[in-house]
């Protein structure tokens, strides 16, 4: 139980890379731009990969209408998110901690996880909405405007996750560091359920 | 009809073989696979820039080797419609001289910074040789960042190249002058003109430069200049023509002498005698002008005076080499021993040794003296000759294998010889009359030695022709293997005079995209939209002007009267890349300006017309680009309605 707690509290505080390197990465290439534009999102905010990428992005998007990706402070989400990881982090080193000194069911570890997941898969809802209403919420006096074969407008939502064509631009949405530190904290907290499973079925056999 | 055409179609065949028996050279290219040496596929890049003069264009253009693709014509001593350089209140300080605006020159030869006798692409200089004046050009910019005039000097050919720390550049006088300048007759040339040498400090972090001193040298004809290097650091050599000082029908005149002089300076020498004080300061009036990056503005000083001195004054300085006859280019090859005279009228090519001439000047072995400078016996100094190489020798450059290349006007020819041996390993035709010759780094010590490229005097052209005036051409040779090989023809603007290359890595990441916005200084920048104002000065009208995709702020102006003077004072808002954007207004006298993302420039415009009149942006921008556009209404002078602007609103 003592080596799934520490794992446990690996995992937690792994969580916490979400502060210093980007959740998602979407990158935004096309023949003429051989040097991509691409936006960095993190818990906190929306950062251009490049300096000026968020300001030439807008100054794209702007002819099809498109807002402009949003400040910080536009968005609750980028002070709810902060709070939100602390919170699962306080919670996950807690847990593995009472683990370690036996005080607590290996299956609070497991609780952790489904709770981080459940508040994941929210997050994700939310962020695709946000997708949504970005590439589809668009000014209805803008220069440019496409629609589909069937004569609906067109929508510029990035893909949630994958490659897609947008127009002439070539559109990657993959997680990025951040967000590969949070899977495998995640995992690891699986691992440390399967881990404390095993330690305390062990004395029955015995 | 058809009895004529056959024979027309005869002759015409038969000229055909004949052409192509000629052209063999040609055919032979493409069998051998030439193409795909110079092929740069779409979207690659080519592995070294050249920097070629543009002669009498004024400026100096930026090409790709091996493709010979143009890049960039960067404006220099010539104003420049194009993007309004020379014509914007923030660039006009680049042409002020003693002798007013001077708004064109006659550039001749670039040459790269170094360190240690290496290319270190900070920086590129090059000579005005009309109204003499050498230009720094930034390379991370390709920008014209300063020009100073050089005093005393008439005909500034001898310029402008480095020493191998870019400790200075020199600047040195073809036509000798009455120094200071005076009314006296032509006639009394011999002994009373005088040849200035011009030392040019540079300074090592910014490049700025300062005249140190100027040598006052005998009224010869100071043509070509090389810095020693290595062992030969700390000298500099000159050719000369016209040690007969004859100041009339030269072409005979000047050619009477069977030799004529390098003078061999030690500028060190003269640079410690300066240091304590040596020389005098000369009354003198020369513009120094000097382009700030962060304010995008130049200003003009004029200066005061200049440090002269006399070489007799400073003993065992300066010394003088005979060299036959007439030479043209003076050329040191990388290790800084052999110093190649080409005597443009002479049958055998001289190549004079440094350590005979230090040993020459240690035993005082003098063969007299002209002027108080001593001249040493060419027997003492000779390291050897290429015998007969070819007819009318101009230039000499060197791969850093050993071998030399010199360029033959006359007989219209580069070859190729061995350093030491003085063998002529091979040559081959050029088919232009052709003058100077570029290896990148091959005016170094560390040539990188893969191309050199041959540039053209006189075009009988071989491209599709484009009526008596055309522009001219270079030709590429690979010089890798024993044998050069001729790869490519390509056309250059204005003449090619000489050139300078360089790997493309010592440069490409260090060049600029944009200029940062929050860096700029300009004194009329408008940092934002909600910035923008005009200002009513008496006549003078000063417009705060912004750009971005796709408009201008503001977009109607009104209250502009007739003899108003209208400063547009406009700054591109842009943060990206390859997005400038340019404004012409209809009735400018002066030019259109192109604005470089971050950038500030001012366009003044005097309204002659009572009406509305359109300006626009000229550099096509974005799909909007024909929206870019707005309206300044000009009133009659004794008209009183408001100054006003607006943008988007009806
Ligand atoms: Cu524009």
């Amino acid at each position: 139980m003592k080596k799934a707690g520490i794992i446990m509290i690996v995992g937690a505080l792994l969580l916490l890379g979400l502060f210093k390197f980007p959740l998602w990465n979407i990158m935004l290439g096309a023949p003429q731009y051989p040097e991509p534009l691409g936006m960095n999102i993190y818990i906190h905010g929306i950062e251009g990969v490049e300096e000026f990428d968020l300001q030439n992005i807008d100054g794209l998007n702007h002819y099809i209408g498109m807002k402009t990706i949003p400040k910080a402070e536009d968005m609750w989400e980028f002070s709810v998110f902060p709070i939100v990881i602390v919170f699962m982090v306080v919670l996950g080193t807690v847990i593995g901690l009472l683990g370690y000194f036996q005080k607590l069911n290996y299956k609070y570890f497991l609780g952790w996880f489904l709770l981080m997941s459940v508040l994941g898969i929210l997050g994700i809802y939310d962020f695709n909405n946000w997708l949504i209403d970005y590439g589809s919420n668009l000014d209805p006096n803008a220069i440019i405007k496409v629609t589909n074969p069937d004569g609906s407008p067109m929508s510029y939502k990035p893909p949630l996750i994958g490659y897609q064509k947008l127009l002439n631009f070539d559109v990657d949405s993959w997680p990025h560091l951040g967000g590969y530190l949070m899977f495998i904290g995640m995992t690891l907290t699986l691992v440390a359920f399967w881990a404390g499973r095993k330690a305390s079925l062990k004395p029955t056999t015995q | 009809m058809k009895t004529i055409i056959t024979p027309i179609l005869a002759i015409v065949a038969v000229l055909s073989t004949l052409t192509s028996c000629n052209n063999s050279n040609n055919s032979g290219a493409l069998s051998n696979n030439n193409a795909e040496k110079v092929y740069v596929a779409p979207g690659d890049h080519d592995s070294h820039y050249a920097f070629i003069s543009g002669g009498f264009s004024g400026n100096l253009t930026v090409y790709g080797l091996p493709s010979g693709r143009l890049f960039k014509e960067i404006p220099v001593f010539s104003q420049f419609p194009t993007n309004g350089y020379g014509y914007s209140e923030e660039t006009k300080p680049m042409f002020e001289t003693s002798y007013g605006f001077v708004p064109w020159d006659d550039s001749h030869h670039p040459d790269i910074s170094q360190t240690n006798g290496k290319l270190d692409g900070r920086w590129i200089f090059i000579n005005g040789n009309n109204t003499p004046r050498i230009a720094r050009i930034s390379l991370t910019t390709f920008e014209t960042e300063e020009i100073i005039e050089v005093p005393n000097s008439a005909g500034n050919h001898s310029s402008s190249f480095i020493t191998e720390n870019t400790e200075y550049v020199v600047a040195g006088t073809r036509f000798s002058v009455p120094v200071p300048q005076k009314d006296i007759p032509i006639k009394t040339y011999k002994g009373n003109f005088k040849g200035a040498l011009s030392f040019i400090s540079v300074d090592p972090e910014h490049g700025h430069m300062d005249i140190k001193f100027q040598i006052l040298m005998p009224g010869f004809n100071y043509d070509l200049s090389h810095p020693g290097r290595g062992k030969s650091h700390g000298w500099f050599f000159f050719t000369t023509y016209n040690t007969e000082e004859a100041n009339t029908l030269l072409e005979v005149n000047a050619s009477q002498n069977d030799k004529d002089f390098i003078a061999a300076i030690n500028w060190k020498k003269i640079e410690e005698y300066v240091k304590k004080g040596g020389g005098t300061m000369m009354p003198a009036n020369y513009a120094h002008n000097v382009y700030d990056e962060h304010k995008h503005t130049a200003t003009s000083t004029m200066k005061k005076e200049v440090r002269v001195v006399n070489p007799s004054e400073v003993p065992g300085a300066v010394y003088f080499i005979p060299t036959p006859k007439s030479p043209h280019g003076c050329d040191v090859d990388p290790s800084g021993e052999y110093i190649v005279g080409n005597g443009k009228l002479s049958a055998n090519l001289t190549v004079h040794s440094f350590t005979k001439m230090l040993d020459a000047i240690e035993n005082k072995k003098f063969a007299g003296e002209a002027y108080g400078i001593p001249i040493l016996n060419f027997e003492d100094v000779l390291a050897g000759s290429v015998e007969q190489p070819g007819l009318g020798p101009l230039h000499t450059e060197f791969d850093g294998q050993g071998n030399a290349y010199t360029t033959f006007f006359i007989s219209s020819e580069v070859v190729k010889w061995k350093l030491g041996t003085w063998e002529v390993i091979d040559r081959k035709p050029t088919y232009y009359s052709v003058g100077h010759l570029t290896i990148p780094g091959g005016n170094s010590a560390e040539p990188f030695g893969k191309y050199m490229f041959a540039m053209n005097k006189i075009t009988k052209d071989r491209y599709l022709p484009t009526g008596p005036e055309m522009e001219h051409s270079a030709q590429l040779y690979d010089i890798s293997g024993e044998k050069m090989e001729l790869l490519l023809d390509f056309p250059t603007h204005g003449e090619p005079h000489y050139a300078a290359a360089i790997p493309a890595e010592i440069i490409k990441n260090n060049s600029r995209k944009i200029y940062r916005l929050d860096e700029n200084q300009h004194e009329k920048k408008t940092l934002s939209g909600s910035d923008v104002k005009i200002v009513r000065d008496g006549k003078n009208v000063h417009i705060y002007m912004t750009m971005i995709r796709s408009h201008f702020a503001p977009d109607n102006i009104e209250g502009i009267k007739v003899g108003d003077k209208v400063f547009f004072h406009i700054t591109n808002l842009e943060q990206d890349f390859d997005v400038p954007h340019g404004f012409a207004i209809i009735g400018a006298n002066n030019a259109e300006l192109l604005i470089a993302p971050g950038q500030t420039r001012t366009l003044t415009w005097e309204p002659k017309q009572v009406g509305v009149w359109p300006f626009y942006c000229t550099d096509f921008c974005s799909a909007l680009h024909q929206e870019m556009q707005g309206y300044v209404r000009v009133s009659p002078t004794n008209s009183n309605i408001e100054l006003s602007w607006s943008l988007g609103e009806d």
